[in-house]
This record gives C-alpha cells, sequence and structure tokens, in this order.
C-alpha cells in the first residue's frame, strides 16, 4: 500500500516504513541507541530528501527513546541527575547544529555534511568499540573480569557533583561536552546519538554500566525533541505522516528489544553493533569516494529558498 | 457554388493557421486532481473532436499532440566534482524554468509530426520548456545542467513522452490516456492539445487541470507551513503519545 507524504511530497510504501521503524526500533530498545544512523541512511536511500529524513528522523527518536525510558524508569535504571546534564549540553549542541544545517542547507552541502559526519564518527566509534568488545570478550573467555579504571583525568576536573545512580563523583564538564556532541550530531546527522553517548557514558565517564541505557534514552528523547521542533519552525522539514508511520513500527520494535535485550548476551551483542556501526560508515565513506553514475543533482523543491 | 467553394478553400490552405479551418474540441475525464493520503497517480483520459466545415483535406495526414505540464518553476542543478579525492556538489545552477510534470502523448515521432519553427513557438517539445531566461544564459559555464536536469526527471518517471498512443479514428475523433504519476506537487497544470497538419500547428485547445492536496495532506502541509511552532510541538506530542502507548500496552500484555 503506498501512501503520499505531505511534505516530502512523494509517494512510498506504508509496510516498508512500518518494517523499517520495526527493525531499528528494536535495536533502540536492545542498544539503548536511538537507531537513527541506521534510519536515517535508509530513509535517503529509499528517496525521502536528506533534509526530510533528519528531521523527521528525530520526531521519531522522540517515540522510541521515551518507550524506552519508560521501562527503564520502571526498573530504576534511569540517573536523572547526570541525565539532567547531559540534556543542558545537549540543548546546546542541538541549537548549533540545527543553525548548521540550514545553513549548508542554503549551499547544497547538506548532503555532504551528513555523508562525513557518518563516515568520521561512525567510524571513530565503530571501531573504538569494536575493540573494547573484542578485547571484553575474550576475556571473560579467560574468566577474568575487564579491569574498570577507577582514575583518569577526567577525576581532576572542577565543579565536581556526585551521581548517586551511576556511581560516581565527577566534574560535570565532560558530560556537558559529550551532551554538546550529542547535541550537535543530533541535529545534522537525525540521530539520537546513543551510539556515541553509551561509549562515552561507560569509557571517558566511568558511569555504572545498569544506568547507562537508560540515562542516555533519557537525554536522546529531550534532546530529539527539541531538535524536531526547531526543525519545524527553521526548514518546515518534517513530515507528520512518515513520522507516524516510522514511529508505529518503532515503538513496537523498541518494547520488543527492551525486554530481549538483558537476556541475550551483552559481550557478543557489543560486537555485533560495533561491526553494524563500521559498516554503515564504510558504506557512506564508500560512496563519498566512488565516482558517480550521475555527476548531477537537483535540488529537493523545498530547499534552498 | 461548388467551384466557390473550392476556390475559397485552397486560398485558404496557406494560411491555414492563422485562420484555422480545422477546430480541436477536447474534454478530460477530470480536470480537478485531489492528493489524499492513498494517491497513486491519476489517470486522465483526454478525448476530442476536429470541428471542419469543409471535406478532409487528403494532403497531409493528421497529427495530434496532447501535452499536460505542470507549474513552471526555477530548480538548483548541482554537479559533483571531485575535491580532495571526494564528490563533492558545486555551487548549482538555476535552471529559471522547468516544468514540475512533463507528460506528451503524440500520434508518431516528433520530428516527424511538429516543425522545429512551431515546437520553439507553442514550447512543445521538453527542450522548449527546460530553459535559462535572457541575460542568465551564460553557455560555457551552464553546459550540460538543463539536460541533467531532464535526464534525472525522466529517471524519475515525471517526464515522459508516449509516442504513438494518440488514437485517431477517421481523421475526427481521437483520444489518448496519460497515467500522472504519484509524485505529484500541487499547483495549476496545463492541458494543451495541438492539431497539426503537414508539421504545422492548426489549431490548439488549451484547458488546466488543479491538482491539490486535500483532507490531511492539506491539513499537515498547511499547519507545517504557517504554524510551524505548533507543528513542531504536535509532532512531538504525538511521538511522546505513541511512545507511551506501546510501552502501556506491551506492560499489560507481557504482565
Amino acid at each position: 500500500m503506498n501512501i503520499y507524504l505531505p511534505i516530502a511530497e512523494i509517494s512510498v510504501n506504508a509496510f516498508l516504513l512500518l518494517g523499517l521503524g520495526g527493525g531499528v526500533g528494536f535495536l533502540s530498545g536492545v542498544f539503548g541507541v536511538g537507531g537513527g544512523f541506521l534510519m536515517t541512511p535508509l530513509l535517503i536511500f529509499i528517496g525521502i530528501p536528506p533534509a526530510v529524513a533528519v528531521a523527521t528522523e528525530a520526531n521519531q527518536i522522540v517515540a522510541s527513546s521515551f518507550s524506552g525510558v519508560l521501562a527503564h524508569w520502571r526498573r530504576r535504571t534511569v540517573d536523572f541527575k547526570m541525565g539532567l546534564v547531559l540534556l543542558a549540553g545537549g540543548l546546546v549542541g542541538s541549537a548549533v547544529g540545527v543553525q548548521i544545517f540550514a545553513y549548508l542547507r542554503e549551499l547544497g552541502q547538506v548532503e555532504l555534511l551528513v555523508s562525513l559526519s557518518y563516515v568520521v564518527f561512525l567510524g571513530i566509534v565503530g571501531a573504538m568499540m569494536f575493540i573494547e568488545s573484542i578485547r571484553a570478550l575474550l576475556q571473560t573467555k579467560i574468566g577474568r573480569p575487564a579491569p574498570r579504571r577507577r582514575h583518569h583525568w577526567v577525576h581532576g576536573l572542577p565543579f565536581k557533583m556526585r551521581f548517586r545512580a551511576s556511581n560516581l563523583y565527577i566534574s560535570a564538564i565532560p558530560p556537558f561536552l559529550v551532551g554538546v556532541l550529542v547535541g550537535v550530531l543530533a541535529a545534522i546527522m537525525g540521530v539520537g546519538g546513543g551510539f556515541i553517548m553509551v561509549p562515552a557514558m561507560i569509557y571517558l565517564l566511568g558511569m555504572a554500566t545498569t544506568v547507562v541505557v537508560g540515562t542516555s534514552l533519557f537525554q536522546i528523547m529531550f534532546v530529539t525533541g527539541a531538535t524536531t521542533l526547531m526543525h519545524a519552525m527553521l526548514n518546515q522539514t518534517v513530515d507528520g505522516i512518515l513520522a507516524v508511520l516510522l514511529l508505529l513500527g518503532g515503538v513496537v520494535g523498541a518494547q520488543i528489544g527492551v525486554r530481549i535485550g538483558p537476556k541475550l548476551k551483552a559481550e557478543q551483542l557489543r560486537v555485533l553493533l560495533a561491526l553494524l556501526v563500521m559498516v554503515v560508515g564504510a558504506k557512506m565513506g564508500y560512496d563519498l569516494v566512488r565516482t558517480p553514475d550521475e555527476l548531477f543533482t537537483m535540488a529537493w523543491r523545498g530547499g534552498g529558498h | 457554388m461548388a467551384i466557390l467553394a473550392a476556390l475559397v478553400w485552397a486560398s485558404a490552405v496557406p494560411a491555414a493557421a492563422q485562420a484555422p479551418e480545422e477546430k480541436v474540441i477536447a474534454g478530460l475525464s477530470q480536470t480537478h486532481v485531489s492528493i489524499t493520503t492513498d494517491f497513486s497517480g491519476s489517470e486522465i483520459f483526454i478525448y476530442g473532436a476536429i470541428k471542419r466545415d469543409a471535406p478532409v483535406p487528403k494532403d497531409w495526414p493528421l497529427d495530434v499532440i496532447v501535452a499536460v505540464t505542470g507549474p513552471l518553476e526555477p530548480v538548483i542543478v548541482r554537479k559533483k566534482e571531485r575535491k580532495f579525492g571526494i564528490w563533492i556538489n558545486d555551487a548549482g545552477v538555476t535552471v529559471d524554468t522547468a516544468p514540475s510534470l512533463y507528460a506528451v502523448a503524440t500520434t508518431g515521432p516528433f520530428r516527424d509530426i511538429i516543425s522545429f519553427t512551431d515546437d520553439f513557438r507553442y514550447k512543445v517539445g521538453i527542450e522548449n520548456l527546460v530553459h535559462f531566461i535572457g541575460e542568465t544564459y551564460d553557455k560555457e559555464f551552464k553546459e550540460g545542467y538543463p539536460e541533467a536536469l531532464v535526464r534525472l526527471r525522466r529517471a524519475s518517471g515525471i517526464y515522459f513522452e508516449l509516442i504513438g498512443a494518440v488514437k485517431v479514428i477517421d481523421e475526427t475523433l481521437f483520444e489518448t490516456r496519460i497515467r500522472l504519476p504519484a509524485n505529484l506537487v500541487e499547483g495549476d497544470y496545463r492541458a494543451r492539445i495541438f492539431l497539426l497538419r503537414d508539421k504545422a500547428v492548426v489549431d490548439v485547445f488549451e484547458t488546466s487541470i488543479e491538482v491539490r492536496k486535500v483532507g490531511l495532506e492539506r491539513w499537515i502541509y498547511t499547519m507545517a507551513q504557517e504554524q510551524s511552532a505548533l507543528y513542531g510541538i504536535l509532532s512531538i506530542l504525538v511521538a511522546l503519545t505513541a511512545g507511551w502507548l506501546a510501552s502501556a500496552f506491551f506492560r499489560l500484555v507481557f504482565r
């Protein structure tokens, strides 16, 4: 069944969108990532204009992350204090990101911005996660617990705060900066930023792993909400019908993921996620370097006015 | 009397284009296209007749071109260049006019039925619709851009020609069907029917087709444009509600 999208002004298959939403939502529930890093490229691939894909995907992530936050909240695995510090940074970053996005859209370089961000961030994060998770996997095989570094430079900074749920007493500056970075990415890549925030929380901040996913989703929910609003006001690129179809699939997928996630083997899952992240990054990188079949592109109707 | 009629007819032939002896009368199966949520394109049946006072001229067969074109608008076309090893868009060239849709049905191959002069005068062929205006035309720099636009739009199915799709019966009646694609943009579309003899346009019939988003599509589009803040907030509320509903539902089902 095809459905006409009022903002993107194209007709696409509704079941395809529901399926995409479901699959990506499932990953979101399992890993605590928004799943936007998969969804946005997929939407662009099926012909949604990049500007619409990025803005609408932010809106979808609001739904899947809220659904996830509710589940984690009931299990008391959300560190609200840490979440608020991350969020403060996230809102600043998102406002900056939306402005950069609008500016580059005028120049016709949104596609390049999106692709480059994907290649750089997915490449780095994917490789880091891959190495870390392989190391963790080997260590559990030998039967030694992974050593957790208790002290690094992060602990020497001022504005120390106590984050009880995370079992931390650290400066508020690193989480704030992580939040800013994630906010910028949310706006220009149409992602929640969980794929960068979750590793940062574990390896950089040293948070207790139990609260990482819930806290990450908590921050993502608000940042993508703010991003949606700003894209809607500045670029008019949030497609209501596209969003509803994606989020219907997404929320259901996320709920299934949240329930299945804890039953799966965490280390192996992390290897898989790392591989997935790297594959998406490599694909985007390849497309930038490869000589395209068609050198010309048309600006989307809504673009550049 | 018969001789007089023949004389009048004979003298009228060279001036056929100015004072048409043959007139085209046509109708469309629909002049309003509503874009609904499940809009998947629309087929328009175009039919008509040729009205004439004199007998059917024998020297050249009758040809018909039916052209449906979307609103003309400027389009920015960009070309990728390799810089620092990656392919990057250039600043882009604005092609001043390009129809959002170009759907043409004919009785035969374009060059066989219409002359260059009339093609240019009536702007029938796609190359006469997609172009730069006046001063902005800088040939060397902008070469290839309009052609690329046509190529891209052909590939996405919004520019197409149906050669030989117009059926003419007894040099008097004609009919054709044009299927408008699903990816339509709002606006007033032009439907023109050209009657040709000896590659020259004898008469033109013109009408318009209104393409409008309706219902939910209209509501969403208008709100996104005119009340963007409210629209943004509503989008977030819808997302939150869906997230909560899914969470509540799954909690009910699985304990």
